[in-house]
């Protein structure tokens, strides 16, 4: 046990690294999720039937598709058709993009079309223009039922994170493996990697909850501090619309 | 309740900025009525809503528009708000058409969202769910679209909310989220909301229907005050009778998308001549 552990921490610059690799291919891979989500789930709800239609293809095709597949296409068959070559992590922050930005879409279009009519209507009345009902009026009502399902897409996409294993990056995984293969302490290192990964994934979701809870200040909606600490599902948190 | 003067204009001829009423000759006669609807039909598949409806309101009458439920009260509100559109007829305004636009050869076709925009400038509503928007605050909700459509000032569109809500009675919860307010609150300030963008018609569907009883008065009064006060042309769809008798100088009773019978409260409270006004009448007095 002390033999993993020592050589940890000789080896810390290259686990620093591999660390690195995993939250630059997690945050940007989810920053990318984020703006393909928001485009592709709001031309969802387009009145126009191209911009629909281009949307739904899109998300059935990326949702649909196995994220090992895509990053084999990224990372072998790409070079191969056009010639040009990605490194590892930005292959894995467009795979990691593409895929959940397509189930990332489905959750924009869902809490848009949560937020009740009347608040289109009350928008209309006011004579406000469509932009301006959309981004003041629709989309921070529709936020706040939006972070809890983004919440658990990040958790998914940071756990997915070792997949870039396959296409050479160095990521924490890759790096903790190779630490295992060298002392051979197998339970140390996976139970090791067990902790680092729960650590990622549940500083996300304070985050998140952070993001929630003023997002539902600016609805007037007050939480209590308790709220941040809470790992709960995409169902729980409902916005009446003027109750 | 305010009884002061109210902060509201009264607009005593045609201001500079709007058209002069002699320069819209149009389809509407000149000086005629507010709002006209011609032959209009309001179909959702086959259940007819609207029965080619005609009917005028003048500019400055209040009117009130009563009849069972489903007889296409709350429809004509929604058609003149442009949150609906018309299946067949036309529906003016001040002599323009409201959500047509007039080709070339004369004939109408339906407007676009930019003309829709346009229509909408004269026309405010009231909701009966409130439809506040909960991510402003209450001096937000008023402000927002004054500054942003009307193109005033912030200070201009936040001094004139202060004097709203003054008026409303909800001075101390200019910083409030709707959530932390009462319905009758809400209401109130939907109501300012809506006279922020100085409408020429307002449009008030069943505004008391969700508020409970005890709340229903000081919203009553409030309308009664706004109605006394402003020239503001008002269409309103209730159940309070007494709002309808002392505030509206027309009743409309409608039934099955037609109007069954029109005229002063006094007469249709008190003398109805259709058989289908008196049932009604009988039902909700």
């Amino acid at each position: 046990m002390s033999d993993f552990f020592s050589l940890l921490v000789e080896e810390f610059p290259r686990v620093r690294s591999g660390l690195w690799v995993t939250l630059q291919a997690t945050v940007l891979g989810a920053l990318l999720a984020g703006v393909l989500a928001f485009a592709l789930g709001l031309m969802a709800g387009s009145r126009l039937l191209l911009a629909r239609g281009f949307s739904r293809v899109v998300v059935e095709f990326f949702r649909g598709t196995s994220l090992y597949i895509q990053l084999f296409w990224l990372y072998y068959a790409m070079p191969l058709l056009t010639g040009y070559e990605l490194t590892p992590v930005i292959c894995g922050v467009v795979a990691f993009g593409l895929n959940f930005g397509a189930y990332g879409a489905e959750v924009v279009r869902g809490a848009v079309n949560s937020v009740p009519r009347g608040q289109y209507e009350a928008a209309i009345a006011l004579n406000l223009s469509p932009s301006r009902r959309l981004w003041k009026v629709i989309l921070p009502q529709a936020w706040v039922q939006m972070i809890p399902s983004f919440t658990n897409l990040l958790i998914q996409l940071l756990k997915a994170t070792p997949l870039l294993w396959l296409i050479s990056a160095a990521d924490l995984m890759t790096v903790i493996q190779q630490l295992r293969d060298r002392t051979g302490e197998t339970l140390t290192a996976y139970l090791t990697l067990l902790v680092a990964y729960f650590v990622l994934a549940y500083a996300l979701t304070m985050l998140m909850n952070l993001l929630e809870r003023s997002a539902k200040r600016r609805l007037g909606l007050d939480t209590g501090a308790k709220s941040l600490f809470k790992s709960r599902s995409a169902s729980t948190t409902a916005v009446g619309g003027t109750r | 309740m305010a009884t002061e003067p109210l902060p509201l204009k009264k607009t005593e001829s045609p201001g500079p900025a709007g058209a002069p009423e002699d320069a819209v000759p149009a389809a509407g006669s000149p000086g005629g009525p507010l709002v006209r609807f011609d032959k209009v039909v309001k179909r959702y598949g086959d259940h007819v809503v609207l029965d080619e409806l005609d009917f005028t309101v003048d500019r400055g009458e209040h009117v009130t528009l009563i009849g069972p439920s489903g007889s296409g009260k709350t429809t004509i509100l929604r058609l003149l708000m442009t949150l609906e559109k018309v299946t067949d007829g036309v529906i003016w305004v001040d002599g323009a058409p409201l959500t047509h636009v007039r080709t070339p050869d004369g004939s109408l076709k339906p407007a676009g969202e930019k003309q829709l925009r346009e229509s909408r400038k004269k026309i405010g509503m009231v909701f009966q769910q409130f439809n506040l928007f909960p991510n402003m605050k209450v001096i937000e909700n008023i402000t927002e679209a004054p500054v942003s459509v009307l193109g005033q000032s912030r200070e201009e569109a936040e001094t004139r909310a202060r004097e709203l809500l003054d008026l409303v009675g909800l001075s101390a919860k200019v910083d409030a989220h709707p959530s932390q307010l009462s319905g009758g609150q809400q209401q109130r300030v939907a109501i300012a909301r809506a006279l922020a963008m100085e409408p020429e018609i307002l449009l008030l569907d069943e505004v008391t229907s969700a508020l409970d009883p005890e709340l229903v008065a000081g919203v009553l009064e409030l309308l009664e005050d706004i109605a006394r006060n402003t020239d503001i042309t008002m269409l309103c769809v209730t159940h309070e009778m007494n709002f309808a008798r002392d505030v509206s100088e027309k009743v409309l009773m409608f039934d099955a998308g037609r109007v069954v019978e029109s005229g002063s409260p006094e007469k249709i409270f008190s003398n109805p001549s259709h058989e289908r006004t008196r049932e009604f009448l009988n039902a909700v007095l």
